[in-house]
């Protein structure tokens, strides 16, 4: 049983974070950085013992095994014998920064009014100095897709680092997706028109899907014509037809994902995307044919079904991964703000009931940098890439060894600490001085 | 209104059958019917088990004067003769609301009502003893008439409004007399239900435990009451009093319900009757324990459509069980000699009671049984053993006369006697004309082919290869057929009439040509209808094989408890959660249920061996904070509910238990919710699943309750109107039901007849010291003030649960020997939690504070140990320290310590045992131990997932064979698993 000298730890937190204020974003990254002796998981499957890496500018420009190379170490040496670097984990469909205290209607700025909203962006309403959100950075949580929430088409989505001043700063992606809640074929009987409580049966499915393919006709063919007036809604909607923005349904049931299928067929949509994905191993073939990946619900839930495996969300992620599907982890549903630090137990625990630790760390870096269309720059240890990563004191996908020491956003190094640290400082040193009184 | 029914009696007083009128006639001459009629030739069932072949019997005057197999004949009897036909008592139905009105609907108001709408009766709306059926009756002939055609004869009826619902009364369905004539008892029964009345808004109780809770305060106010201590009148506890000695019917609509009414009236010495769910094959043993008498309904759910594969995985297993197996219910309380009666309520009594007592019957339901349950039982339970049920002298004249074998499915009732009242359904005289017929009119040949029931046959006709269109109208044995031309280019019509007053080999009449011309017809018979053919035919059609029950009969269930195994665990790395800390290559052995030996190479002696190299073994988590396996959570009615407990709604069905132990948990504190600041009392388990609900309590665990502070109990984040509204509110009702209690207390010393209040009773057991409180607690100022209520009242608070500013006040819990059960990370889900840090519990334990991490949650407690483990990455806990946190910690926090939380000599064989170390997020449990038996195992957990892939298949298959046979079925709905925890109370009122 490892243990970890846990006070050399604190007294390293302190030391490393009294040089930043906390909330105080980093500066740009001034001079190279040289991580070295560090295991290295690449977040695309590879892993690098004893790894050198360094990046510049905000840049990776080496990530090699140490001893394959005699270069210098150039800039800061930080010396990680022992540790083990990751890139920065991602958040997809998330609602960080949008709602502070959920029970507290004056924060909440997550689920706008109305049934079609292309037009309304999350970005603007993100709140870049949330308490909730530099929680996640501890945990190496560094990247978040900001979701509205509502409707039938929610609105448009952007990525943001969780390290900036204010949103415009903060954006990684502006309006990466647009953001459709799939209608149920099931729903809740409305009491007030004396209708069972109980789910049944929706007869309006047929209807409202039709609602959506009419909206995207009507989108077409406005922006075919001279626009004379401007629709918001509908001009919104160009990037989506241009396949700029990609398509983010939100959808669980089997024969609802094989509508969505068709769906995209019909509005020859490129860029596809399932959101929870809850009955998506029933259609793995189809959705694998059609190139759409998934994004399953966090595997911290119950099964939906009492006849269901009691590990089935658990396992989803992998059970799709080995159709081919691709797939990664968002953490939607209770509490899913201040839960989105727990991404990397989402992925730990998918290893713990039959996949490949690599893999599950791959449904939280490089296939979510796919599937959001930022992997260009994000979710892997590549030479070119950003440089978000971080330092762990062992392994992150495990709350035991989940410690950081560093962190680092397009190559700033971020502030570790949050109200949280501050807290327990204060009040650890409330009680050690009572000790020594 | 009862005036009203005697007025109505006079002019329906010709038909009196009063052996002395006084009620003067203005319409005419007072005349008496002193005729006897008799009926001879009949085949007499007595009772169940008696029958008289080829008997007679007499009845006047509403009542049966003989019966045997020859009586006398007095001369002035009208003499029916029955040759050929059956007679039965008619059926008793002990739970309808035939006749009563609907109660009305109290009109909203804004926001709950916590007091009394009434004014003289009991404090709660829902006590209502004093409703009297009569005076809400009147008799529905169009209702009776359905009860007629399934050949019921009495009902017992009542105003199905309330918790305690007052008096019902037995009415004979006899037609065209008075009211005064049928009403056979107006103080019959007394009803009881865990429904709340309609006709108040008034919030207590919400929830069924609070029901409970109301039902056994009530019985001791009356008990009081009668004993003259009251200085104020109310009404409700004298009707409770004066209805003490009638029989009590108990309506529920759950198996679970049915036990917990049952256990309710045994602390009171009451034998309910209770109305049944149709689910009581799913707990054999505890229904027939209960020594209940059961009303028992026939409503057999339809299969599910299951066409369509997608919706079909929507469709839980039990569901599906439920469709095949409840028609075997009545069979299995048969066999269980279990007694029960069959309501036609929540069905429609004409269309579906005789069709589904004959399904019942094919399930295996012996007839005799079938009939004791409509005749002689219900008879019984109402205590008219004598007078109805069976035909014997003195007895009501009520009975049915059949034209064969009553649970023949082509047997027709024909009529339905009561009180000496005859009611026609069927002409008995109806002649069978059904055959296949050479038809000739006018010259022309044509072959007639009727088919169906003797009073509705129906017709086929062709002329040559040439269907012909045809109607056929049968009546008071008048034919009339009406035929189309076999031009189908020309509207135009035969049409035969004919008088058939007996079967013959030739029916002839009158033909009525389509120019108007008359002539006649012959119809000459070839050979007899096809149907009885077709009959045989379909009884070959076997019943679909019924899957057994599983305990729970979910998913999962087991068909067999898994029993206590003596197991020696070879090899493993042992997690103590004592002293000894973590113990590598070492051997622990169980027997009969107990820890008995930790060591290296501990011989098996007999124990079974479980390699455990490389595996770890841990004791059995345990959940200070748990909500799985209740079917209530918060009784949100008062500010506080002491009086309620969670022992009371223990849900051993929830799939939730079978999850948790998949996640290693054995233990749970069941909590009630944050409603209120005195919440209820709790239940601690242990998760021996498929156990039934009392069987899984924790019996050595000592008493605790729950109490909540700060945003919910004060109903910050919805509209609320009930005291308190802020924290200042609270620490004042803390003091004032401490205050009250204190002052029960010296008055109860007192002596004499003493009022016994269960809430009080409760917060005395709190000040005593023997009953610990387990509190809800967030921020620092209101976990000090409780404590500090608490000094004053000179008890400890336990443990303060959820308690997430703890850290800021730990010295002072500490110093007030509270402990504490934490989540490990979770805030900002409420303003009280936003300085919450998941460094409390480190902070805590620092502090020497005993510390337990809990769920509160069904997802988060098959997690626990991954909870735990957080505190070594917030704070830097020792993992040993972060293990106790989920074992000998919430243990200690239970004083259930001394008894399971550790690995230890002696201790029960509570154990996990676990692939990886078990606070790694890579860990799972493979074996789940409580009291040495296994309750979770990976192996056997896989096996059952097969078997129940298999079993779905097969249901599947019964019910697509089911809709394709042309039965009705039911869409698939979605069940949607509810998880709770007292922290999300949209749900609250």
């Amino acid at each position: 049983m490892k243990k970890i000298n846990i006070y050399s730890l604190i007294v390293l937190i302190i030391v490393s974070a009294s040089s930043f204020a906390q909330q105080t974003p980093a500066e740009k990254q001034s001079e190279p950085v040289s991580i070295v002796g560090a295991t290295a998981h690449l977040g695309n499957g590879g892993v690098i013992e004893n790894s050198l890496i360094i990046f510049e500018n905000g840049t990776i420009t080496e990530v090699i095994a140490a001893n394959l190379t005699k270069q210098q170490y150039p800039g800061k040496i930080i010396n990680a014998e022992g540790k083990h670097v990751y890139p920065g984990f991602i958040a997809p469909n998330s609602t960080l920064g949008l709602v502070e205290i959920a029970a507290v209607k004056a924060t909440e700025d997550e689920d706008e009014m109305g049934e079609m909203l292309p037009n309304v962006r999350s970005l603007i309403a993100y709140n870049a100095e949330s308490k909730i959100v530099e929680s996640m950075r501890p945990n190496g949580v560094l990247i978040g897709q900001i979701v509205p929430r509502g409707g039938l088409i929610s609105g448009t989505s952007s990525i943001v680092q969780f390290d900036a001043w204010n949103w415009e700063d903060a954006v990684v992606k502006e309006n990466d997706g647009l953001h459709i809640n799939w209608p149920d074929a099931f729903r809740r009987g409305r009491w007030w028109r004396d209708e069972d409580p109980g789910l049944k049966s929706n007869k309006e499915y047929q209807e409202d899907v039709q609602k959506l393919a009419d909206f995207f006709a009507s989108s077409k063919a406005y922006l075919a014509g001279n626009r004379d007036y401007k629709n918001l809604p509908y001009l919104a909607m160009e990037t989506v037809f241009k396949g700029d923005k990609k398509v983010f349904v939100h959808v669980n049931g089997e024969k609802e994902i094989l509508d969505v299928i068709e769906f995209k067929k019909d509005q020859g949509l490129k860029n596809l995307v399932i959101v929870g994905g809850y009955n998506a191993l029933g259609v793995a073939k189809e959705l694998k044919s059609e190139e759409i990946p998934v994004l399953v619900n966090r595997p911290h839930s119950t099964p939906n079904k009492s006849y269901e495996d009691y590990d089935y969300p658990y396992k989803l992620a992998k059970l799709l991964q080995d159709e081919g599907v691709l797939v990664a982890i968002e953490g939607s549903g209770q509490m899913e703000r201040m839960n989105s630090r727990n991404l990397p137990f989402y992925a730990g625990t998918v290893a713990g009931f039959g996949m490949d630790k690599e893999d599950a760390l791959k449904l939280i870096t490089s296939n979510t940098a796919k599937i959001l269309g930022i992997d260009n720059t994000y979710g892997s240890l590549e030479k070119g890439k950003s440089a978000t990563l971080f330092i762990s004191e062992g392994d992150a996908l495990d709350m035991r060894t989940n410690i950081l020491s560093h962190a680092f956003i397009d190559g700033r190094e971020v502030s570790l600490e949050t109200h949280q640290t501050e807290l327990w400082k204060r009040y650890s040193n409330k009680y050690k001085n009572q000790e020594s009184e | 209104m009862k005036l009203k029914l005697l007025i109505l009696g006079v002019f329906l007083g010709v038909f009196s059958m009063q052996s002395q009128e006084y009620f003067p006639k203005n319409d005419g001459v007072q005349m008496r019917n002193t005729n006897y009629t008799v009926f001879k030739n009949a085949k007499i069932h007595v009772d169940p088990q008696t029958l008289i072949n080829n008997g007679m019997f007499a009845i006047k005057e509403g009542k049966i004067t003989a019966v045997g197999k020859s009586i006398n004949i007095p001369k002035n009897s009208i003499v029916i003769d029955l040759k050929g036909k059956e007679v039965y008592p008619s059926f008793i139905d002990l739970y309808s609301e035939f006749g009563i009105q609907k109660p009305k609907r109290a009109e909203g108001g804004n926001g709950p009502q916590y007091d009394a709408a009434r004014e003289g009766f009991y404090w709660n709306d829902h006590i209502r003893p004093e409703t009297d059926a009569v005076a809400h009756f009147s008799f529905d002939a169009k209702e009776a008439e359905k009860y007629h055609k399934a050949g019921f004869g009495v009902v017992n009826t009542h105003v199905p409004d309330g918790i305690i619902r007052g008096t019902g009364m037995l009415v004979a369905l006899t037609p065209e007399v008075s009211e005064g004539d049928r009403i056979l008892s107006d103080r019959s029964s007394q009803y009881l239900s865990f429904d709340k009345s309609v006709q108040s808004r008034q919030s207590y109780p919400t929830s069924i435990m609070g029901t409970m809770a109301l039902i056994r305060q009530a019985y001791l106010d009356a008990d009081w009451y009668s004993k003259g201590n009251a200085d104020n009148k109310d009404l409700a506890l004298e009707a409770l009093n004066k209805n003490k000695d009638l029989v009590q019917i108990f309506t529920t609509d759950n198996l679970l319900n049915e036990l917990r009414a049952d256990k309710v009236g045994d602390e009171f010495g009451i034998q309910y009757v209770i109305v049944g769910s149709g689910n009581e094959y799913q707990r054999l043993d505890k229904i027939k324990a209960s020594n209940a008498t059961y009303i028992v309904p026939l409503n057999f759910p339809e299969a599910y459509d299951v066409e369509d594969p997608y919706l079909t995985g929507y469709l839980s297993l039990e569901e599906m069980r439920e469709w095949n197996q409840a028609p075997a219910n009545l069979k299995m309380l048969a066999e269980k000699n279990v007694p029960f009666t069959i309501t036609t309520h929540s069905i429609d009594a004409e269309k579906d009671f005789k069709s589904n007592l004959l399904k019942a019957v094919e399930y295996g339901l012996p007839k005799e049984a079938a009939l004791a349950a409509l005749t002689t039982v219900p008879a019984k339970t109402i205590g008219l053993s004598e007078k109805l049920g069976v035909l014997k002298e003195g007895a009501w004249a009520n009975f049915i006369i059949t034209s064969g074998d009553y649970f023949d499915k082509e047997t027709t009732l024909y009529e339905n006697w009561i009180q000496g009242e005859k009611k026609v359904l069927e002409s008995m005289d109806v002649t069978d004309i059904t055959g296949k017929y050479d038809l000739n009119i006018d010259g022309k040949q044509y072959e007639l082919d009727i088919t169906g029931e003797a009073s509705k046959p129906k017709v086929e006709v062709k002329m040559g290869e040439t269907k012909i269109g045809s109607k056929l109208n049968f009546q008071e044995n008048w034919m009339n057929l009406l035929l189309s031309s076999p031009d189908t280019t020309k509207t135009e019509f035969i049409r035969l009439v004919a008088n058939v007053p007996e079967p013959n080999k030739t029916i002839s009449g009158k033909a009525i040509l389509p120019n108007g011309n008359e002539t006649s017809f012959q119809a000459t018979k070839k050979t007899g209808s096809e149907k009885d053919k077709k009959e045989k035919d379909k009884k070959e059609d076997k019943l679909p094989n019924i899957m057994p029950v599983t305990y729970p009969n979910i998913a999962y269930g087991f068909k067999e408890k898994p029993k206590q195994e003596n197991v020696l665990f070879k090899n493993a790395t042992v997690w103590t959660s004592e002293e000894e800390g973590v113990l590598e290559n070492t051997d622990v052995l169980v027997k009969n249920g107990e820890i008995v030996r930790i060591g290296e190479g501990i011989n098996a002696g007999g124990a079974k061996v479980i390699d455990a190299t490389g595996k770890h073994l841990t004791a059995g988590i345990i959940d200070e904070h748990s909500h799985l396996a209740a079917s209530d959570i918060n009784e949100a009615g008062h500010n506080s509910s002491a009086e309620v407990s969670m022992e009371d709604v223990i849900d051993p069905t929830d799939i939730g238990i079978y999850r948790d132990l998949a996640g290693g948990v054995t233990t749970i504190q069941l909590l009630h919710g944050s409603a209120n600041p005195i919440g209820g009392r709790s239940a601690i388990l242990k998760l021996k699943w498929g156990e039934s609900a009392e069987d899984l309590i924790f019996e050595q665990a000592p008493p605790f309750i729950k109490f909540a502070l700060g945003e919910n109990v004060k109903q910050a984040n919805w509209s609320g109107n009930r005291f308190p509204q802020t924290r200042m509110g609270v620490e004042q009702v803390f003091i004032d039901y401490f205050s009250q209690a204190k002052a029960y207390e010296s008055e109860k010393k007192q002596g004499g007849d003493f009022r016994k209040d269960l809430e009080m009773e409760t917060i005395v057991e709190i000040l005593n010291g023997e009953r610990f409180v387990s509190s809800h607690s967030y921020i620092q100022s209101e976990i000090n003030m409780l404590m500090k209520v608490a000094e004053q009242f000179d008890f400890n608070i336990n443990t303060f649960t959820h308690i997430l500013e703890g850290y800021k006040v730990a010295d002072k819990m500490k110093e007030h020997g509270v402990g504490a059960s934490t989540f490990s990370d979770w805030w900002a889900y409420k303003y009280e939690v936003n300085d919450a840090i998941p460094y409390n519990a480190s902070i805590m334990n620092d502090v020497g504070i005993t510390v337990a991490i809990n769920s509160d949650d069904g997802e988060m407690s098959r997690r626990l140990n991954q909870e735990a483990a957080k505190s070594v990455k917030y704070g830097g806990m020792s993992e040993e320290d972060a293990w106790k946190m989920v074992t000998i910690n919430p243990a200690k926090l239970l004083h259930v310590d001394d008894l399971v939380g550790s690995i230890k000599t002696g201790k029960q064989a509570d154990l996990v045992l676990w692939n990886n170390h078990p606070l790694s997020i890579y860990a799972k449990p493979e074996k789940t131990m409580i009291e040495g038996v296994i309750y979770f195992d990976i192996d056997r957990d896989e096996k059952m997932r097969n078997e129940i892939k298999k079993e779905r298949n097969e249901l599947i298959g019964q019910m697509l064979k089911e809709k394709n046979s042309g039965v009705k079925t039911q869409p698939v709905t979605k069940k949607e698993e509810q998880r709770v925890h007292c922290d999300l109370l949209e749900e609250v009122q």
